[in-house]
């Protein structure tokens, strides 16, 4: 079962590099005539094609690109001046940086919440929580981070509402610049994660196991911790690895509106600037991301259920 | 689901329609998302005639001027009024996810029920597929071809009618798992119907409510994904009124003249709010979790 599941994750991706590798190719234009635009012509074109090794065929292309992106060497952007790996790399320690906050504050305050709101099901408690989670989690990221810039950057003064640091900055530089993207990717977050939690423990505490328990005489809180939770957070794993990787598209608008020097802006910059060979290399490195932290999960589940466990080491 | 129909009196699907939306506006969230929807929906389809100024007309005179008599929500940097442009603002969004939303459901949705109950190879080579296409931010997706084709609205419905229903097949899919596997099914096949009788007659109406809810949440979704777009630059282009693009413009006078952020964020937020309360009212109604999906 493990290794079907990774051979299933692999795959994934695999398919994923074609996608993206046939998308460029089908797409009108090449990297060099989307690069160059109007002074896609002549000898610049003809450079830029030889650069870029576009001159061969699409087969040889792939395999050559595929194989340098298992290495993590993904080729030299469509100006031909840097490796990609090196402008990616300190680009995607920020945006794991930026995520890692997020689910550090996130994941527990949700997990907290949504078994309080579980618990106390239509209680005003679970009212306020669960309205505020579906305000938080529908409005756009752009909208709450333009609001929260308001309130706490320009009216109070509190925080910063833009990021200045550069992208090769050491880490401590980015606090606390960081703390408002910070903010809006974990109310986002937390809001997705409570809600699951939430409908989780409602259904494990309306289990016949949970009524047996309380017919016995089983004291409340030993019935939440001992034999409810664990069972209504094991679902939830999953569930949260799916959120979180959605949430990378939110990550990249946060990226924007705080200036960010993350791998989302980065993103629409080199979509913007038409730079394919960044494009292809950034989707395949977040796509990879995704299905990693799925698979993640999936292994968590594994290795915390034990009847999957069993399931699992049996290899049947 | 079934619960419902099983009761003789309630059996024809008009009856049904009617004791799903009863239910909903019963509800607190349902009456409260239903006002806000109908409301925004009403007023995109009048606000050009209600509107107090012509939403491209620039003052030099009253650039980021405040609230006042004349401009209830005061101008904005090239001293149009804003108020108009809040009242018009909603309309492309309106419209694009308007339609995209329906086509993403329909093709997503049958291409699902239709894998769901065949199977077999392709189906499982279509679900690999799928993955990987969910594995991609939205954003990147998107962007790549707007990108390429242009960001008027004839690239946007398009786009997002097909990015957006791809999860859609995978729900549809599992939903007529859940629906395959039951007696009525088995009969109706052995009844010796073919494949397009068994999902017109015993599938599709069974796996229709989840596919409402799934209409709903993917509408919310997509206005997300349009206004996001419109924000960044890449969905409606000036001097089209739009509150994603309205907020991008007005972000840089803020801190002196923040009601032409506000505007925009009131209107957006309350639209997308409504869907959503609709939405959670609709899958209570209907007897759906919704909560426990992720949102992909």
């Amino acid at each position: 079962m493990l290794m079907r599941r990774l051979f299933l994750g692999a795959i994934t991706v695999w398919i994923v590099s074609v996608i993206i590798f046939a998308g460029v190719e089908v797409l009108p234009g090449d990297a060099c005539t989307a690069f160059l635009e109007r002074e896609a012509q002549g000898k610049l074109l003809e450079n830029c094609r030889e650069a870029q090794g576009l001159n061969r065929s699409a087969a040889e292309r792939y395999f050559d690109w595929a194989s340098g992106a298992v290495r993590g060497d993904f080729g030299v952007s469509a100006n031909g001046q840097k490796s990609i790996s090196e402008l990616v790399g300190n680009r995607l320690r920020n945006s794991l940086l930026l995520a890692f906050c997020a689910l550090a504050i996130g994941v527990p305050l949700a997990i907290f919440l949504g078994v309080v709101t579980g618990l106390r099901r239509d209680k005003p408690v679970d009212l306020v929580f669960s309205t505020t989670a579906v305000f938080a989690m529908t409005i756009p990221e752009f909208v709450s981070a333009t609001v929260l810039i308001l309130v706490f950057s320009v009216w109070l003064g509190w925080l910063p509402g833009i990021v200045l640091t550069s992208a090769g900055a050491p880490v401590p530089e980015f606090f606390p610049e960081i703390l408002l993207p910070v903010i809006v990717l974990g109310m986002v977050m937390t809001a997705h994660i409570l809600r699951m939690v939430r409908s989780s423990v409602i259904e494990v505490m309306a289990g016949d196991y949970v009524q047996m328990a309380v017919l016995k005489g089983v004291p409340y809180w030993r019935i939440v911790f001992r034999h409810a939770l664990p069972n209504a957070l094991l679902p939830a794993i999953n569930v949260v690895a799916l959120t979180i990787a959605w949430l990378l598209g939110g990550v990249v608008v946060i990226e924007v509106v705080f200036n960010y020097p993350g791998l989302g802006r980065m993103m629409i910059d080199a979509i913007s600037d038409r730079d394919l060979p960044v494009v292809q290399a950034i989707a395949l490195i977040v796509a990879t991301v995704y299905v990693g932290v799925n698979l993640t999960a999936d292994i968590m589940t594994m290795v915390l259920n034990p009847r999957l466990r069993t399931h699992a080491l049996r290899g049947s | 689901m079934t619960e419902i129909a099983a009761t003789p009196a309630e059996n024809t699907r008009l009856q049904r329609t009617l004791g799903v939306l009863r239910d909903v506006t019963a509800r607190p969230s349902g009456a409260i998302g239903l006002t806000l929807v109908a409301f925004h929906v009403i007023l995109a389809i009048i606000s050009p005639w209600i509107v107090p100024y012509d939403y491209k007309a620039m003052d030099s005179l009253s650039m980021l001027n405040g609230p006042s008599g004349a401009h209830w929500l005061g101008t904005d940097h090239l001293g149009r009024d804003v108020l108009t442009r809040v009242l018009l603002g909603g309309r492309e969004a309106l419209l694009v996810t308007g339609i995209a939303t329906p086509v993403a459901v329909i093709w997503g949705g049958l291409l699902g029920i239709f894998f769901g109950l065949v199977g077999g190879r392709l189906d499982e080579v279509l679900m690999r597929v799928v993955d990987a296409f969910l594995s991609l931010p939205w954003i990147l997706k998107m962007l790549v071809l707007i990108v390429t084709f242009g960001t008027g609205i004839e690239v946007l419905i398009p786009t997002l009618a097909f990015f957006y229903g791809i999860p859609v097949i995978r729900i549809a899919r599992a939903a007529t798992h859940d629906v395959v596997a039951r007696d009525f099914v088995s009969a109706a096949r052995a009844r010796g119907h073919g494949r397009i009788t068994v999902i017109r007659r015993e599938l599709l109406p069974n796996v229709l409510d989840t596919l409402m809810v799934e209409g709903a949440m993917r509408w919310s979704w997509m206005l997300l994904a349009f206004s996001s777009l419109s924000f960044l630059g890449f969905g409606v282009s000036p001097p089209t009124p739009d509150w994603g693009l309205m907020i991008a413009d007005a972000r840089g006078f803020m801190s002196f003249a923040p009601w032409g952020v506000l505007g925009p964020v009131i209107a957006l937020s309350s639209l997308i709010i409504g869907i959503n309360l609709t939405a959670d009212a609709l899958a209570k109604a209907l007897g759906i979790d919704r909560a426990q999906k992720a949102p992909v």
